[in-house]
């Protein structure tokens, strides 16, 4: 029998017992839908941990340090005796270079100084960090007051909260809540900060120079070919911004309390005490960096931007493996949802047992019919198998609407309450193309699977048994 | 529960020519229909062989008797054995879908059967909106759609009143007469095998008691075929 034949018989057939057949398509779509809700949660929930490890910057960014720099580290025994062509200087060339890789987004350098800062003639001291523009998107400003930086470049400062409280003198006893991090914001926004620093300037004169011992570098350099002086100097900034996040939990510059625009830092020529180590790097005319943070496009991408840089000489880190487990887990996870979505879909599957066995005993005579006029095995066999398809595939198409629909309920539920905690909505429920055809094409499958039995019984049946029954 | 064997048809020899119009005819449980069936193709003997056109059916596949069934065998049925959930055109062209004839052929082909019976009229109605002679017709259009050579006929008049009875005994010879089908049809009743039969065979017990050509009907056609 042709394909179109068949279909239209079956879906003839259908229609005769259309209570049975309808309920049986109802149990197939709730098993699909069970699926679909749990898997498109399942994905949810991954994609909803991805955007977030992309947000927080810890996975799709690459510390880049200079070999010479890590020999203490013992992170690598072979750097030891690099000679200076395997272990090129991390300046603003190979800075450069790094940013010019394919699928890099920026490198570029992690300034950070402690140092004094004066609010209200106070001087506090702390951890200072030159931020690019692009942290703006960094989860942790996610709850900033105040606004973030105008420019690049624009003298202006933003405060981790605990050192706004510290400023205000409301530092929170253990034990006691936090302030609110507006609370803290208010007073402050607009008001002056004033930051006394070293700056480090190359004397292109041979001879030592100790210049001015600055607060914060305590160390001085050993004298050799070149050397430079360290100036005390001070620079006016303006508070804009109050961000709620905890130092703590956060890698790089972010764990500074006070945060600059990554230009402004730049131009300042702040001594680091890194830099203090390696005389020549401190006497260079160019640009030389501790180490520089590579933004990655995509987190997938991260191992070739890895390989190529160490390739250049350097050495990296990233928390790529840290990736790669969460993935697992969500494999792991996904296999489990998609399980308790399967159970629902077998319990599906006998009720088309069910049905087609009804419909066997029920149709026994029309199958001796068609048997008697010309049918073959293959003919009665196909169209128990069309039949088991078609409730398959209205199954699956209704399924995935009906698992859409959960899906989408259990989401708004979610941000409705999320919502009432005081939290912000999320997406934790994804639907992709490939879940919604490989749903309606698992369901036709395990229809098809299902109609085995009743098929084959059918095929087999006795014409002359069958129109002698009554 | 298990099955005895029931000699239903037990040492028949038969000979039927091509273009014959035979009765077999017997009581209930003399094992005319079990031939019939054998003949048709629906069962297959446990011993001995049934030959159609030189082809052993007992040799055949299931596949080549569903073949054989399909082009070279129409059957009529005492309880018409129509498909309810379909009409009248859609019973009658089932086969052509087997045969996998295309769309747009089948209706045009299902219509000439109809027309043949004499049911042009009522071909979008079910099987149950029809009268018992209307749903024969309907089931001789189907057993002619394919142009088989042999119509079997079971008891085709069984649930007719006597005139319509005769209407189909009519088309039947027709069928016979001028499309030059072989046809066996088995019944229980003599006169009407005498009224139409070229050739009437009694069996008892599945044995055959007798073989006698009717001359009240001339003898169609020669041919060969065997059973």
């Amino acid at each position: 029998m042709k394909a179109f034949d068949l279909t239209e018989l079956a879906l003839r057939n259908l229609r005769e017992s259309v209570l049975r057949n309808s309920l049986t398509t109802v149990g197939i779509s709730v098993g699909v839908a069970s699926l679909v809700a749990m898997l498109s949660l399942g994905i949810g929930l991954q994609q909803l941990a991805t955007r977030r490890l992309v947000k927080s910057g810890l996975f799709d960014t690459v510390i880049v340090t200079s070999r010479r720099d890590l020999r203490n580290f013992g992170d690598d025994d072979e750097s030891n005796k690099l000679s200076p062509a395997e272990s090129p200087t991390l300046d603003e060339p190979a800075r450069l270079k790094i940013a010019q890789l394919p699928s890099v987004v920026e490198a570029y350098p992690d300034i950070r100084f402690i140092t004094s800062l004066s609010y209200d003639d106070k001087p506090h001291l702390t951890m200072v960090a030159g931020i690019p523009q692009s942290a703006k998107a960094n989860e942790a400003f996610e709850g900033l007051q105040g606004s973030f930086f105008t420019s690049d470049e624009a003298p202006e400062a933003l405060l981790q909260k605990s050192f706004a409280a510290e400023l205000l003198g409301k530092t929170p006893k253990p034990g006691t809540d936090e302030a609110p991090v507006a609370e803290l914001a208010r007073p402050l926004i607009g008001k002056e900060l004033v930051m006394r620093y070293a700056e480090r300037m190359p004397v292109p004169a041979l001879g030592a120079s100790s210049g001015s011992q600055a607060a914060g570098s305590n160390q001085p350099a050993p004298a050799e070919a070149t050397t430079y002086s360290i100036r005390s100097k001070e620079i006016k900034l303006r508070i804009v911004g109050v961000t709620d996040l905890d130092p703590e939990s956060m890698r790089g510059a972010l764990r500074a309390r006070v945060m600059l625009p990554l230009k402004l830092v730049q131009g300042l020529h702040v001594a680091q005490p890194a830099a203090m180590r390696d005389t020549t790097q401190a006497a260079s005319t160019t640009p030389t960096y501790m180490s520089l943070s590579v933004r990655v496009k995509d987190p997938v991408k991260m191992q070739p931007v890895e390989d190529a840089i160490k390739k250049m000489g350097f050495n990296t880190f990233s928390m790529l493996d840290a990736t790669r487990s969460l993935r697992r887990f969500f494999a792991v996870l996904d296999m489990f949802l998609g399980i308790f979505g399967s159970l629902a879909l077998a319990v599906a599957s006998i009720g088309i047992v069910n049905t087609l066995v009804m419909a066997i005993l029920e149709r026994r005579r029309e199958i001796g019919i068609m048997k008697a006029i010309g049918a073959s095995d293959e003919d009665v066999q196909r169209l128990f198998f069309a039949e088991a398809c078609v409730m398959g595939a209205f199954g699956g198409v209704f399924g995935v609407a009906l698992g859409w629909t959960i899906g989408r309920v259990i989401n708004v539920a979610t941000n409705f309450y999320l919502k009432r905690q005081g939290l912000q909505p999320e997406q934790i429920w994804f639907v992709p193309w490939w879940l919604i055809v490989t749903a309606i094409l698992f369901a036709i499958v395990v229809s098809l699977l299902s109609g085995l039995y009743p098929a084959r019984r059918a095929a087999r049946l006795d014409p002359v048994q069958a129109l002698r029954y009554e | 529960m298990g099955e005895s064997l029931i000699r239903a048809v037990d040492g028949v020899t038969l000979e039927v020519r091509s273009g014959d119009f035979v009765a077999l005819l017997g009581t209930s449980g003399s094992g005319k229909s079990s031939l019939l069936n054998l003949i048709a193709g629906l069962d297959r003997p446990t011993s001995g062989s049934v030959e159609v056109e030189g082809r052993d059916l007992s040799a055949m596949s299931r596949q080549e008797l569903s073949k054989y069934r399909l082009h070279t065998v129409g059957m009529v049925f005492q309880s018409f054995n129509l498909i309810p959930s379909m009409s009248v055109l859609e019973n009658v062209e089932l086969p052509l879908r087997f045969a996998e004839v295309d769309r747009e052929r089948r209706e045009g082909m299902a219509r000439e059967a109809l027309e043949r019976v004499g049911l042009i009229a009522r071909v979008r109605h079910r099987p149950t909106e029809l009268s018992g002679g209307e749903q024969q017709r309907t089931a001789l259009a189907r057993a002619l759609i394919n142009r088989p050579k042999l119509l079997l006929a079971d008891e085709p008049t069984g649930n007719l009143d006597s005139r319509t009875g005769t209407e189909i005994m009519k088309l039947i010879c027709e069928c016979n007469r001028d499309l030059g089908m072989t046809v066996v049809m088995v019944t229980h009743e003599l006169t009407l095998a005498e009224r139409y039969a070229a050739r009437l065979i009694f069996l008892a017990d599945g044995k055959l008691v007798g073989d006698r050509t009717n001359n009240a009907v001339g003898p169609a056609v020669s041919g060969e075929g065997k059973a």
